[in-house]
């Protein structure tokens, strides 16, 4: 007989290690999947996990698949520390793009130095504002913000639909809908010149660089932390709860809203109805797998987008359906949320003689 | 017919797979269990029911087997989040994506393929009755059972000592496990309850709504029932009535469209997600009164240190 | 001195025979899914084109395909994955992969780029398309005679050129034989959601349609007319299998011809970037064998239709056509331009309803 038994302190050994066995169960099932369907299992591994980091370009995509998933786990981080569930971050990605987008388009053919850091603002805003319907009706109604925000996902997304087929729509577009491509001065500048990287993945690293100091030296990380494991301590304790729900959702909103608009400045370079395809959902796994700290979201997008490419790459050369990628990343997740107890609790024999009733 | 039966009948078909999801879905909140994970269900219920019709030529075998392999997820999501105390946010999300997947991997041979559609019982005599009779009385074998469920889960929630163990179970865990109840047990029994109840409208979808298969085909079925949920304050009347407006929603709005009447059609499908929030507020806004709603430990892991 | 010539003979020699090996390699093939292949519809067909290349290149061809892939920021990715791998051509068979396409075409000046439904070129992208209003033209033939209660149902996706052309089209037609028909036109703004399609369907028929057309990707709008015993047409593929006796032709998309022209071009060199929009006549839309269901004068005024469209003396707008504010589009005996046809964001005179936005 077996049973869990807290541990006094995190192992900290296993907060990191247990990333790395998740992937090697991964692996280990993915080997076992890929006979199954009848590939072969050794080089699809190899396709999908270690092809892609040996080459420039495919790092180069990883970075641009990374951005947005960073960006946006990094302003998620804090609120799912503090227990403020935001999982809506999809949404205000699409708010953010249609925000910055909407200046872009604006401000069509104006150039100046100053159009992108509007438009980044627009985005900023657009998220934080789509970000604060569900802090509002919190705070004000105590409505539940998972589901505020998750309803808000699909009304953002009917919205920029609407957009593109009426008042955005490129007048010289033969009526299909999607906007103008941005104009030159309304780009992310390229980072890496003969790839797609972009300067965004710049502000990705600042995120990360200023959530790690917020964590460890600021108030605010402090306050989270409380608040996230005991919300009566965190009242005792002075902190008033609404204006930590206003601050996370704010954080996450506007990083989101960001995000959203460099993918649309970035890569996609117009407003396209199909511009979300679940980044914001994508980054609650990437949160988790990054154990809710900034170094590990960004480890845990690289590792994201690494499964995306390693997936498309494993498509093009075995045919493999796409399907894999997605039994992949749930395989993923199920190991490393599985084990990922052991970190908190160990594994202790008890004689059954001794077990306590009501066990 | 007359037109207004015949569009009320189409809103029970459209309604039947999220009467189903949400049932499932209210039961496991009823519990104190988030599981975000119903689309991903729903998904495997749909290939494991046309999968097996197909085979079988046999829709109670489908419905079995869809009921079966919703259950089979809702125990992975169980094993991690009861027993391996693992984030339930998470790992719903991730049932989702790999339920999408494996029914993808699966469904590849059944591209294609189609069964005939399950027939509806006319009830004798009753359904000839007018207006109420073809209302009421000639639908599917699965609309009476969603309905029966409905029925069935409002009646064991408030009625019987097992309801009362799950409430209490979802209230507070705490006190739950000190009284000498097995929380995780009781948990587990509900998640696979709602899995394969989410199975099952999964099924509806690709047995009686469009007989055949096609990847994601359940398009974001799984999340309005989780919205349902809400929508319902937890209580299984409720949850029928949502599911129906919901559904009502989107057949009006087609009809609507029929008729040439001028109005948007993202506009429309706003409307419901709209609804709910507003929905949402109105029954969260009285902080006591929501709490007699909510599960006091929705989404709350727990840990039994004897 | 010598010794060095004869090292770099050598190594010529090694050189062209590597060529000489380079030369026998297979011309790559690359195909770029907006949806699952499995879909039965549009993504279906560009596949069975995929698997034409295939069947008349034999060992000479490779083929690859990346499906389900988004109209949004994965697109140019996988486009220039496909590139960089040594792909010779690529179709990239959605009207979102446009601009990505383009920005690859632009880093890969050797590779070729085939981009469908697109209208935006380069020296190294071509654009193909079909004129499926032709097969609309005919089916909407069929259904003006085909309906008993004079209302034709139409389930359509978004409200884009080719969509509206498509109602334009099978309206003009059906009005022709029978002055009494009514559209009833549904947008469901989906191309593939079976249940909703399958609800519009139902929709349609609870107000009356006796007859069922579509413009979105899946099959349950046919499995529910065969449910409901009513009549309906395929589409992109043959959707027999899903209504055996409700459907009543289906208008094909058939790529397989073009796509192997286009791969022979590129194995002979000859590829040049142009812009083709083929219809019924080069067999790029193809109509299945009608039904026996249709009455004989119906089948042969349909096949007469159709003949003459190869032929070259049908064109489906021919004047005088309103537009449906009741202003003159057409004149008598005018035909429409492409251009007009490539960007049609109007109804013609009697399709009721508005076009969303």
């Amino acid at each position: 007989m077996y049973r869990l038994e807290p541990r006094k302190e995190i192992s900290y050994l296993l907060l990191y290690l247990t990333p790395v066995f998740a992937i090697v169960l991964t692996i280990l099932a993915g080997l076992v999947l890929f006979t199954l369907i009848g590939k072969p299992p050794l080089q699809a591994i190899s396709i999908i996990f270690f092809e892609p980091l040996g080459d420039l370009y495919a790092v180069s995509e990883m970075l641009v698949k990374a951005t947005p998933l960073i960006l946006i786990a990094i302003g998620l981080s804090f609120g799912f520390r503090a227990g403020v569930w935001n999982i809506g971050a999809e949404g205000q990605f699409v708010a953010g793009a249609i925000a910055g987008g909407s200046v872009a388009l604006g401000l069509y053919e104006v150039e100046g130095f100053w159009v992108l850091p509007l438009m980044c603002l627009a985005g900023i805003l657009g998220g934080m504002a789509w970000a604060a319907i569900p802090a509002f009706l919190r705070t004000r109604f105590n409505a539940n913000e998972i589901l505020v925000s998750l309803m808000l996902t699909y009304v953002a997304i009917l919205i920029l639909s609407l957009l593109v087929h009426g008042p955005l729509m490129d007048p010289d577009g033969m009526n299909f809908p999607e906007s103008r491509i941005f104009h030159d001065a309304a780009v992310v500048p390229i980072l890496i010149e003969g790839t797609r990287a972009h300067v965004g993945f710049l502000a990705a690293l600042v995120a990360v660089a200023a959530a790690w100091f917020v964590l460890s030296r600021h108030i605010f990380g402090f306050q989270t932390k409380v608040m996230g494991s005991s919300p009566r301590a965190a009242r005792f304790g002075g902190f008033i709860e609404n204006k930590i729900i206003w601050k996370c959702l704010m954080l996450s909103g506007g990083l989101a809203g960001l995000a959203g608009l460099i993918e649309t400045a970035g890569p996609v370079g117009q407003l396209v109805p199909s511009l979300p395809v679940g980044y914001g959902f994508t980054a609650i796994i990437v949160v988790f797998l990054g154990r809710l700290n900034p170094v590990g979201i960004l480890l845990a997008g690289f590792v994201m987008a690494l499964t995306y490419i390693g997936g498309e790459t494993a498509q093009i050369e075995l045919n493999l359906p796409k399907a894999v990628t997605g039994v992949f990343q749930g395989m993923f997740l199920f190991f490393l949320l599985g084990i990922d107890v052991f970190t908190k609790y160990r594994l202790r024999h008890i004689k059954p003689s001794k077990t306590v009733a009501g066990e | 017919m007359d037109l207004t039966i015949l569009i009320l009948q189409g809103i029970i078909v459209a309604a039947t797979p999220l009467v189903f999801a949400a049932i499932g879905e209210l039961v496991v909140e009823r519990a104190g269990v988030l599981n975000l994970g119903i689309e991903g269900m729903m998904i495997l219920g749909a290939i494991a029911g046309f999968a097996v019709t197909y085979d079988t030529g046999s829709f109670l075998a489908g419905v079995i087997a869809a009921a079966f392999a919703g259950a089979i997820a809702a125990l992975l999501f169980g094993v991690l989040t009861q027993v391996l105390m693992a984030n339930q946010v998470a790992t719903g999300l991730a049932l989702t994506i790999f339920g999408l997947g494996i029914a993808a991997l699966w469904g590849q041979a059944y591209s294609g393929a189609s069964t005939d559609a399950l027939d509806a019982i006319h009830i004798y005599l009753l359904s000839d009755i007018p207006i109420i009779g073809p209302l009421l009385f000639s639908h599917d074998p699965l609309v009476y059972l969603s309905i029966i469920l409905v029925v069935g889960v409002s009646w064991f929630l408030n009625k019987t000592r097992a309801g009362l163990i799950l409430r209490a179970v979802g209230d507070n865990h705490d006190a739950a496990h000190a009284i000498g109840y097995s929380v995780v047990g009781v948990r587990m029994m509900a998640l696979i309850f709602g899995g394969m109840c989410a199975g099952i409208g999964g099924a509806y979808l690709s047995l009686v709504q469009t007989p055949l298969w096609v990847e994601n085909m359940t398009a974001g079925r799984g999340w309005i029932a989780l919205a349902i949920v809400v929508f319902a304050a937890w209580r299984p009347g409720w949850a029928l009535l949502g599911a129906y407006l919901f559904g009502g929603v989107t057949v009006i709005q087609l009809h609507i469209q029929g008729f040439g009447v001028d109005i948007d059609a993202q506009l429309l499908s706003m409307l419901p997600y709209i609804v709910t929030i507003v929905v949402l507020v109105v029954i969260s806004r009285d902080k006591i009164r929501a709490k007699l709603n909510a599960p006091a430990c929705l989404g709350k892991p727990f840990f039994g240190s004897s | 001195m010598t010794k060095l010539l004869k090292l770099f003979t050598g190594c010529l020699a090694v050189l062209v025979l590597m060529a000489g090996v380079a030369k026998a390699e297979p011309t790559k093939v690359g195909f770029v899914y907006v949806g699952p292949t499995g879909d039965h519809g549009w993504t279906y067909e560009h596949d069975q084109g995929r698997l034409a290349v295939e069947k008349a290149f034999g060992d000479k061809v490779k083929t690859t395909y990346v499906e389900n892939v988004s109209e949004g920021p994965d697109a140019e990715r996988v486009i220039q994955q496909l590139a960089r791998s040594g792909h010779d051509i690529i179709f990239t068979t959605s009207f979102g992969y446009m601009n990505p396409t383009l920005k690859v075409a632009k880093r890969f000046p050797k590779v070729k780029f085939e981009h469908a439904t697109g209208f935006k070129r380069a020296d190294n992208v071509s654009t193909y398309s079909a004129r499926f209003y032709e097969g609309r033209h005919v089916i909407g033939l069929i259904a003006g005679k085909m309906t008993k209660s004079n209302v034709v149902g139409y389930i359509a996706s978004f409200p884009i050129p080719e969509v509206v052309r498509g109602i334009n089209a099978a309206y003009l037609a059906a009005k022709n034989v029978n002055p009494a028909v009514k559209f009833k036109v549904i947008w469901v703004s989906t191309w593939l959601d079976p249940g909703k399609e399958a609800d519009a369907a139902k929709a349609l028929i609870d107000q009356g349609a006796d007859v069922l057309m579509q413009h979105t990707d899946s099959p349950a709008a046919i499995k529910i007319a065969e449910e409901k015993g009513i009549v309906a047409f395929g589409q992109a593929s043959n959707m027999k299998s899903f209504g055996p006796t409700a459907q009543l032709t289906s208008i094909i998309d058939n790529w397989g011809p073009y796509y192997i022209d286009r791969v022979q071009a590129v194995m002979d060199g000859t590829w040049e970037s142009k812009d083709t929009w083929d219809g019924i006549a080069p067999g790029m839309v193809g109509i299945l064998e009608f039904s026996d269901r249709i009455p004989a004068d119906v089948r042969k005024m349909a096949g007469d239709a159709r003949d003459a469209i190869v032929a070259g003396t049908l064109h489906p707008f021919t004047g005088p056509i309103n537009k449906q504010d009741g202003s003159l589009w057409l004149a008598a005996g005018e035909t429409a331009d492409d251009g007009t046809l490539a960007g049609m964001n109007f109804y013609v005179e009697g399709v009721e309803g508005s076009l969303p936005n």
